[in-house]
């Protein structure tokens, strides 16, 4: 028997494979036991309904996807109304990811998702408009002290362990990462998606509707990677890394080089089946490497 | 919906770019209604890396047809695919077309369109054999030339009328479906209440017979297509803008919501 059990913060995960914010929902039970997640990550919310950005929003690019939903989500009451029966039901660990204009619109939606009574951590998504510190067109989470003020507020309002989703699209990472761990994130996740775009040469137009988006798959895995490594050690508080995992190979990797958990995301829309088969992949190897203990994975890399 | 590993039984090139192809599955030809579609894995590389949606063109007793055009990488791995391969196909999705017994139909396809609408004809002239008041059903079929025009002789055995056009004349009628559709309105006759027109094509094509059919008021059922990345109304990435209430509008998903939608819902 190996142990596939992980902390983060206080909250407990069976295994360390949980799916990514907005690329798994209720509607994939159809086809795997949702129970065997190490965690379900619900799509992120906002206070108010969003209606999303115009079409197109999805445009392959050579082994990855860009994407550009525009937080498309139909708001707190409506998500905590209609998403209950499905997320009460759950018999694995609940997050919910929550976005927002500024630090007080975080910490209402923070306080109102921790009091729902069955979540067990919440995502906190930087990669929205840094809207209140002026730089309209920069994210939360390219600024420090934007960074620090939402987490900060986030933590004074909820009861139950905060992830901290950080974006790639800044000099150097680490910086964000700390600002976060000091502001009292209990974990950080690494990462959102990269900037990205993409042109019809026939039309001459942009491949999405919005102009530009977020490259996410196995294109990006490792530039995450390393940021996964910097950051893992510069910090204390636990790694979460997002980016690209196809399979336990992946996911393995990510693991050797700091992470305690991952997010599988767009490997979902490929074969929905992607998570379950990492973790029976993680176990196969642990028998194969004679680990008893998936903690020992963690910054396991051979220097 | 399930993930079904079925076996290609015929893979076939039909005209320049379109393919057929044939597979076995009792669970999709039992499940599929007409107007819904699949999400193919084309390949297990990471590059093409997303699932290609494809209309069911055909429903068989123990597989399913699709029909497809190579546009890219995916359908071009697609088309060279042999005979007792396997390919994953996640299916049925979305939602078929909706019949209606009592009225005639006109079923428009423009280009590759004509993939969920051979089904479609399949279906109404199937159970229209059971009803002693058969309606009538007219196919309309147009295309840039004589070599896109596809599928004409599957819609006539199905006991239809099929009338063909082309932008450049080289067969059937010269002009676009809407100059055939025009033809098709008498002056006098309450279409409203006794027709139905079912399409699939370009959003320009759908949206002129739009206007055309609500002169008339005629309801008209079309079937979208979008880029997409789950297929089953996860991502979020297939959006289509509908009226909500009098000036405002939201975002439906075409895999979810559609591929199907009453024209009139659309904000065109």
């Amino acid at each position: 028997m190996v142990n596939l059990k992980v902390k983060i913060g206080k909250m407990e995960l069976k295994n360390p494979v949980m799916v990514a914010s907005g690329t798994f929902g209720e509607e994939y039970g159809e086809l795997i036991d949702i129970n065997s997640l190490g965690a379900y990550v619900a799509k992120t919310i906002t206070l108010e309904p969003r209606v999303g950005n115009p079409a197109p929003r999805i445009a392959e690019t050579a082994s990855g996807m860009l994407n550009s939903i525009g937080l498309e989500n139909k708001g707190f009451e409506y998500f905590a109304k209609e998403k209950a029966p499905f997320l009460k039901k759950i018999r694995t660990a609940v997050v919910v990811s929550i976005a927002g204009d500024n630090a007080s619109e975080f910490k209402e939606l923070a306080s109102r998702v921790s009091r729902l009574g069955y979540v067990d951590a919440i995502e906190v998504n930087l990669s929205c408009p840094n809207v209140k510190h002026g730089t309209r067109h920069g994210l939360i989470a390219q600024d420090e002290i934007a960074t620090k003020d939402v987490i900060k507020a986030v933590k004074k309002a909820s009861s139950v362990p905060v992830i901290a989703k950080l974006t790639p699209n800044v000099t150097d990472i680490t910086k964000i990462a700390l600002a976060a761990e000091d502001a009292g994130s209990d974990a950080l996740l690494l990462v959102n998606t990269f900037f990205g775009m993409a042109v019809d040469i026939d039309t001459g137009k942009p491949r999405l509707g919005n102009i530009t988006g977020g490259l996410s798959g196995p294109a990006i895995k490792p530039m995450v990677i390393k940021m996964v490594w910097e950051t893992y050690k510069k910090v204390r508080i636990p790694v979460i890394g997002c980016g690209g995992i196809m399979d336990h190979k992946d996911a393995i990797e990510f693991m050797l080089c700091g992470a305690r958990a991952i997010q599988v995301g767009t490997a979902n829309f490929i074969y929905p089946e992607a998570a379950l088969d990492i973790i029976d992949g993680i176990k196969r190897y642990m028998s194969e490497k004679k680990i008893s203990d998936v903690r020992k994975l963690t910054g396991a890399i051979k220097l | 919906m399930k993930n079904e590993k079925a076996k290609i039984i015929s893979n076939k090139q039909i005209a320049p770019d379109f393919f057929k192809m044939t597979v076995a599955s009792a669970y999709l030809a039992k499940t599929s209604k007409p107007g819904q579609f699949l999400e193919v894995r084309c390949s297990r590389e990471l590059d093409p890396l997303l699932r290609r949606p494809l209309g069911i063109h055909r429903i068989l007793k123990n597989g399913i047809e699709m029909l497809y055009e190579v546009v890219g990488k995916g359908t071009k791995i697609l088309s060279q695919k042999r005979p007792d391969e396997t390919v994953e196909i996640l299916g049925p999705l979305g939602n078929g077309f909706i019949l209606n017994p009592n009225r005639d139909a006109i079923l428009i396809a423009g280009g590759i369109g004509v993939a969920p609408l051979l089904a479609l004809a399949e279906k109404i002239t199937d159970s229209a054999e059971r009803t002693a008041d058969r309606k009538k059903l007219t196919v309309i079929i147009g295309a840039r030339s004589k070599s896109h025009i596809n599928c004409e002789s599957d819609f006539n055995k199905t006991g239809c009328k099929t009338i063909v056009c082309t932008d450049d004349g080289s067969k059937g009628k010269k002009g676009l479906v809407t100059d055939v559709l025009k033809g098709l309105f008498p002056r006098t006759q309450d279409l409203g209440s006794s027709t139905l027109i079912y399409a699939c094509g370009p959003n320009p094509m759908l949206k002129a017979i739009w206007a055309m059919a609500l002169e008339k008021e005629i309801p008209c059922q079309f079937s979208f297509e979008s880029h997409m990345a789950c297929g089953v109304g996860v991502c979020l990435g297939c959006p289509v803008k509908v009226r909500k209430g009098l000036i405002d509008f939201e975002y439906k998903m075409v895999c979810k919501d559609g591929p199907i939608f009453n024209a009139g819902e659309i904000l065109w």
